[in-house]
């Protein structure tokens, strides 16, 4: 007890999300270069970097779907995909992965609903294949969700009869279906018609203002500008520089920064 | 210089003909005669006719003993056997066939072996031969034991006991059919995108559930259409059951010939005219079921054949009307 006292913040609230010197590499090509990245509850974190940088492996790693070479990675004070065991770190079975996923959102790029099934199951399907809820109080919780994303009137629709901007929509709805502790967001409006990225955002910052914790990898610089708690900029599978959105975007200290942003602004 | 007699034509009348143009208004586009197509139609039509023909007329077919022999009782004995086996063999080929696809997939390299090397020996081996096998399988193992290789058995099965003819039928046809179906159902998982596995294990749906509700579905929709192509096959592969003395329907009405000579042919025309029904039966489920399984996957469903002859009956009414009118 005594020996906390000294740094107890760490230990009292653990951050959401606690990315630790995480090493990845494909063969010869190193993706991820030692990552510290500390998330605390309720930030919203926004991911800046070229293509081929890393930063939507980053958020794969932070879900385990891909494991890190070295290094680790822990989501509200959970080790992620291993366990400790007297100071070695132990793969865990698929099962307990599949388990601590369940806890993390994960809005893809291409949404990857599911087509068979109707907008209200697609939903509804994880609240009850996981045994959280039953099959009525899933479909209200679905119907509910679906209504805050502005989709009350499509429960019975299937994914390809919905536009782009709607499909994005159910799929952040199914994210929530879970009560997530921290959603990762893989460049959501990427596949998008331009006039239907702002739907998407819209409800993204609802999410932000909410007080959950969101991690956002994305190219709409202006949307960091107005949501970001703190913009990390990544290149060459590192962290190049982090800070208040002001800092960040309006005075990079770094060369790499400066032009990666007069590229894209 | 011969220039082609069109060309001049043409540029002599082109203008002409442009002058006298009535200003264009909104109206139906004159559909292409097309000469060649009915020339065609002619053509086929008198060939169906001919064999028609051929058929009703040539004394040769007996089409009275074909009637007498169509609805027998020992044809039709022989057609529930045959509908027997083909059922069977179809669902135990099935379920065979996705264990064998599973393991195939899975990341087990044993397991990948061994189903590779199942479904290169029973693709490679003539279904005849297995099921001869099958027969005389008695014979080469008196009794069947489940133990420790070399060691001790468990339980022991009386060979001659267990193998009816039927058993060995259907077994043989399940192990032949499951290699195939293996490949088929494989198939039909690879169809499906990365992204279904992908968004089912970031939600963490539990592996089981995964494959059920999600990847499978999904697969059906490619399994559907090959796998019935197989059945089709199996159906007719049944035929070969004869050969370990099981009378299906070829073999009843190959029995019946051997007593009847004069009545090979009705009866031959009888197994074609049953195989067709049953072709066409399983070509009907198919409709229905890919029917089903194409939810979601377009945008609309296609329509059923009554509905398509809904609509061409309103279709074709609102066109006398509207003939009418005019």
């Amino acid at each position: 007890m005594s020996t906390h006292t000294i740094e107890p913040l760490a230990e009292i609230t653990p951050a959401a999300v606690e990315v630790h010197d995480v090493h990845k590499w494909y063969g010869a090509h190193r993706v991820l270069d030692g990552v510290d990245l500390t998330v605390r509850p309720g930030e919203v974190t926004v991911i800046l970097g070229p293509s081929g940088s890393g930063k939507s492996t980053l958020l794969r790693v932070i879900n385990h779907l891909e494991k890190p070479e070295i290094g680790y990675v822990s989501v509200n004070g959970e080790l992620i995909g291993v366990k400790q065991q007297g100071g070695r770190l132990k793969e865990l079975s698929e099962r307990a992965i599949l388990a601590q996923r369940s806890r993390i959102g994960f809005v893809f790029q291409n949404f990857n609903l599911f087509p068979h099934l109707t907008v209200l199951d697609n939903v509804a399907a994880a609240p009850v294949a996981t045994g959280r809820l039953g099959k009525p109080e899933a479909l209200e919780l679905a119907r509910e969700l679906l209504g805050r994303v502005g989709l009350a009137e499509k429960t019975g629709a299937y994914p390809r009869q919905l536009s782009g901007g709607q499909q994005q929509r159910v799929a952040i709805a199914r994210a929530l279906a879970l009560r997530p502790g921290v959603i990762l967001f893989d460049e959501p409006t990427s596949a998008l018609d331009p006039e239907l990225v702002g739907e998407v955002l819209a409800v993204i910052k609802d999410l932000a203002t909410s007080g959950t914790t969101l991690v956002i990898v994305t190219h709409e610089i202006g949307f960091a500008r107005e949501v970001a708690d703190r913009v990390v900029f990544i290149d060459g599978g590192k962290i190049v520089e982090q800070g208040p959105p002001h800092e960040v975007l309006d005075k990079p200290q770094h060369e790499r920064t400066r032009d990666f942003l007069s590229k894209v602004l | 210089m011969t220039e082609p007699p069109g060309t001049t034509v043409s540029l002599a009348d082109a203008p002409s003909a442009d002058a006298p143009s009535k200003p264009l208004t909104a109206q139906r586009v004159q559909p292409l005669r097309r000469p060649g197509r009915w020339i065609v139609t002619l053509v086929v039509l008198v060939l169906v006719a001919q064999f028609i023909h051929g058929l009703a007329t040539n004394p040769f077919y007996q089409w009275s003993r074909f009637g007498y022999w169509f609805l027998r009782p020992t044809i039709l004995d022989g057609l529930v056997i045959t509908l027997e086996v083909a059922a069977l063999s179809a669902v135990l080929g099935l379920l065979g066939g996705i264990l064998l696809a599973l393991a195939r997939l899975s990341k087990s390299p044993v397991l990948r072996a061994a189903s590779w090397t199942y479904v290169w020996a029973l693709r490679s081996i003539p279904l005849i031969v297995v099921l001869i096998f099958l027969y005389n399988f008695s014979a080469l193992y008196q009794t069947l034991s489940i133990g420790v290789p070399f060691g001790p058995a468990f339980f022991s099965f009386d060979e001659s006991k267990l193998a009816t003819d039927m058993a060995v039928a259907v077994l043989g046809l399940s192990l032949n059919e499951a290699a195939y179906a293996a490949e088929v159902v494989r198939g039909g998982i690879l169809s499906v995108d990365q992204g279904q596995h992908e968004a089912a294990s970031a939600l963490g749906l539990p592996k089981g559930y995964q494959f059920r509700k999600i990847v499978f579905p999904q697969a059906l929709r490619s399994i559907t259409p090959n796998y019935v192509n197989q059945l089709i096959g199996l159906i007719k592969s049944t035929s070969l059951v004869f050969y370990v003395s099981l009378l299906d329907l070829f073999g009843s009405a190959q029995t019946m010939g051997s007593t009847y000579p004069g009545d090979i042919v009705p009866l031959l025309l009888v197994v074609t005219v049953w195989y067709l029904i049953l072709t066409s039966v399983v070509s009907v489920i198919q409709f229905y079921v890919e029917r089903h399984y194409a939810r979601g996957a377009t945008r609309s469903l296609p329509p059923t054949p009554i509905q398509k002859l809904r609509t061409g009956v309103t279709d074709l009414r609102a066109r006398i009307r509207r003939e009418a009118a005019v």
